[in-house]
């Protein structure tokens, strides 16, 4: 009796099997691709705990050496820099990352004519498909102390000029600045959709109660924006180790080390300069560990109360 | 029309006034670009242009343009866009098609689904990605800069949730009608998607051209540098030991900043050209896409 069940439901699940085979054979070439580009490289990351010698190849008989590249990692005071101009220039692209793109599209809502409206959106949003190495040209031209269009208006208004790129006290705020000057377009477009969602009968509703443009602001367009300012926040507590490779490799020089190095393009020398595999990896695997942890909450948390899924 | 009150009014010039300012930021260092590739040098030196050429000529675009490094890296640039943007929208829609369905359809998507966004919370960083190319041997081929790109978990996220907006029946009369998966996915689904396609096309195109960090690492010689690649070298390195003695007694009769102005600008245009469809796209994109109520 037993048996013969078995054998029906074994029939059975070779019938899904057959039907489903060509969703897997769909699959197949981007779970190969994965498997190799992602997930190898995630497996290579037991290099951090190898003396690595690169001629012996990647997963080959290398000597192992337990913690002993993080704990070489951590005694150089470039790691303790790098690691904290992290996070100080990720937390500041963070908030203002949130906060201009809010204030920039309810200031945008508050414009009734629409062709002005989609000609501001179409030209704030270019910066944002641009790459960092045109706006790296583009910035160390702008900014350059001696010959730069900025210096040369702050020394017209009679103000001394500033190395903007070469002055540790202010490199920072420029890195920031142009991340924001980037990225705030592009922001906006999720907080304007959530505008546009709200219902315009509430509006009417807040002005039969008298409430003025202010007012229908602060209890009618935020508390509809508030869901998605939420979810932005949360979302965004996964980048508080992503100062931001492509912008900082474009635009320090040694003279910022001591203001704009982070950790990844401190990897990117120790590892792919000065050759030192083994302890670039510890680098870039303590990042990795960290980043997961925050990613992970980050989503679970939109998850729990924004009901957000990706998949 | 309803007249303003005086503090309305107000509040709308301080308003419009900033929100121009802020378009002008954003559009000045392209005019300034713009501007300086088109001007002399002594003028450009002199600081006289802001988004007016001064002193018109073009002899730095006739420098670029009879660069062989230049059309080297042009060419690349090409060929990674030809292969690497229709190869990595096949498999966005391989993958997607399938993880688009239903439990019922396919037990093991929410497995499958785990594999792919597992990549989006972890990574190997860059050390074992690089070695993992030098392993492979495909340091200075071109599949070293298209396969570790092929599969864009978010834009794949982007596809499914298009493909999940199309009718259920649709897909069922294709397989009464006797069509397999893959006739459904590519005759019914993608016919479909078309906007939602030609949007991730352009978001891959964008990604693929203004790619510059593995264009560097993963060559050996500059001279397969992709045009992105090759201008950090010429505009952010300002590398001069890749110019011969002749290219550098060149350069002092044309100012290097209009020159490098010029070949900023000449990266640029394809950007430009397919910005305002993009634009139209990916509004929508990212408003259906990412965020589910």
């Amino acid at each position: 009796m037993a048996s013969g069940k078995k054998k029906v439901k074994n029939k059975y699940s070779f019938a899904i099997f057959k039907r489903e085979l060509p969703l897997h054979l769909m699959l197949l070439p981007g779970l190969i691709l994965v498997a190799v580009f992602c997930y190898t490289p995630m497996a290579g990351l037991i290099i951090a705990f190898q003396k690595f010698i690169p001629s012996k190849g990647m997963f080959g008989d290398q000597q192992w050496v337990g913690l002993g590249n993080f704990t070489y990692v951590f005694s150089l005071p470039g790691f303790n820099q790098a690691l904290k101009n992290t996070i100080i220039i990720a937390f500041w692209k963070i908030i203002l990352g949130l906060a201009v793109p809010i204030i920039f599209a309810l200031m945008l809502n508050e414009v009734q004519r629409n062709g002005f409206k989609r000609t501001v959106q179409t030209v704030v949003y270019l910066p944002y498909f641009l790459s960092w190495v045109v706006l790296g040209g583009i910035f160390l031209d702008m900014l350059s102390p001696s010959t730069g269009i900025i210096n040369q208006i702050i020394t017209a208004l009679g103000g001394k000029s500033i190395f903007f790129l070469g002055d540790n006290r202010y490199f920072k705020s420029t890195l920031i600045v142009t991340d924001i000057w980037k990225n705030f377009g592009y922001g906006a477009i999720v907080y304007l959709a959530a505008i546009l969602g709200i219902d315009t009968d509430l509006y009417e509703a807040a002005q039969i109660d008298g409430a003025n443009r202010w007012r229908q602001v602060w209890h009618v367009t935020l508390p509809g924006m508030r869901m998605i300012i939420v979810l932005m926040m949360v979302l965004s507590l996964g980048n508080v180790l992503n100062a931001g490779f492509d912008q900082i490799f474009n635009l320090y020089s040694k003279a910022v080390y001591e203001s704009g190095d982070i950790l990844d393009t401190f990897v990117y020398r120790l590892g792919l300069i000065d050759a030192q595999y083994g302890p670039a990896t510890a680098v870039g695997l303590f990042k990795s560990i960290i980043s997961t942890m925050f990613i992970s909450v980050s989503y679970w948390l939109a998850y729990k109360f924004a009901d957000y899924r990706i998949f | 029309m309803k007249k303003m009150t005086k503090g309305r009014l107000f509040f709308q010039i301080i308003n419009y006034t900033v929100l121009i300012l802020l378009s002008a930021l954003c559009l000045f260092p392209l005019l300034n670009i713009l501007a300086m590739s088109f001007s002399s040098a002594t003028a450009v030196s002199a600081g006289k242009v802001s988004v007016w050429p001064v002193e018109f000529n073009t002899y730095a675009y006739s420098y670029v343009i009879g660069k062989r490094d230049f059309w080297n890296s042009l060419l690349k640039s090409v060929e990674r866009v030809c292969i690497g943007v229709p190869f990595s929208m096949l498999i966005t829609i391989l993958v997607a098609y399938p993880l688009s369905k239903e439990r019922t359809q396919l037990r093991l998507r929410s497995f499958y689904s785990w594999i792919f966004f597992f990549t989006m919370l972890f990574s190997g960083g860059l050390i074992p990605g690089y070695l993992l190319i030098q392993n492979l041997h495909l340091m200075d081929t071109i599949w070293a800069l298209i396969l570790p790109m092929a599969v864009p978990v978010y834009n794949i996220v982007l596809m499914l949730n298009f493909f999940r907006g199309i009718p259920r029946e649709l897909e069922e009369a294709a397989l009464i009608d006797g069509a397999n998966q893959f006739q459904t996915c590519f005759r019914i689904y993608v016919p479909c998607a078309k906007p939602s396609i030609a949007t991730l096309t352009l978001f891959c195109f964008i990604t693929h051209w203004n790619s510059y960090f593995d264009g560097l690492i993963f060559s050996n010689f500059p001279e397969s540098y992709p045009l992105a690649s090759f201008l950090y070298t010429v505009v952010v390195q300002r590398d001069m030991s890749l110019l011969s003695m002749e290219q550098i007694r060149e350069l002092s009769l044309v100012d290097d900043r209009t020159i490098r102005c010029a070949q900023i600008f000449i990266a640029l245009i394809p950007i430009m050209l397919i910005y305002p469809f993009a634009q139209k796209y990916f509004v929508k994109g990212m408003t259906v896409g990412s965020v589910k109520g």
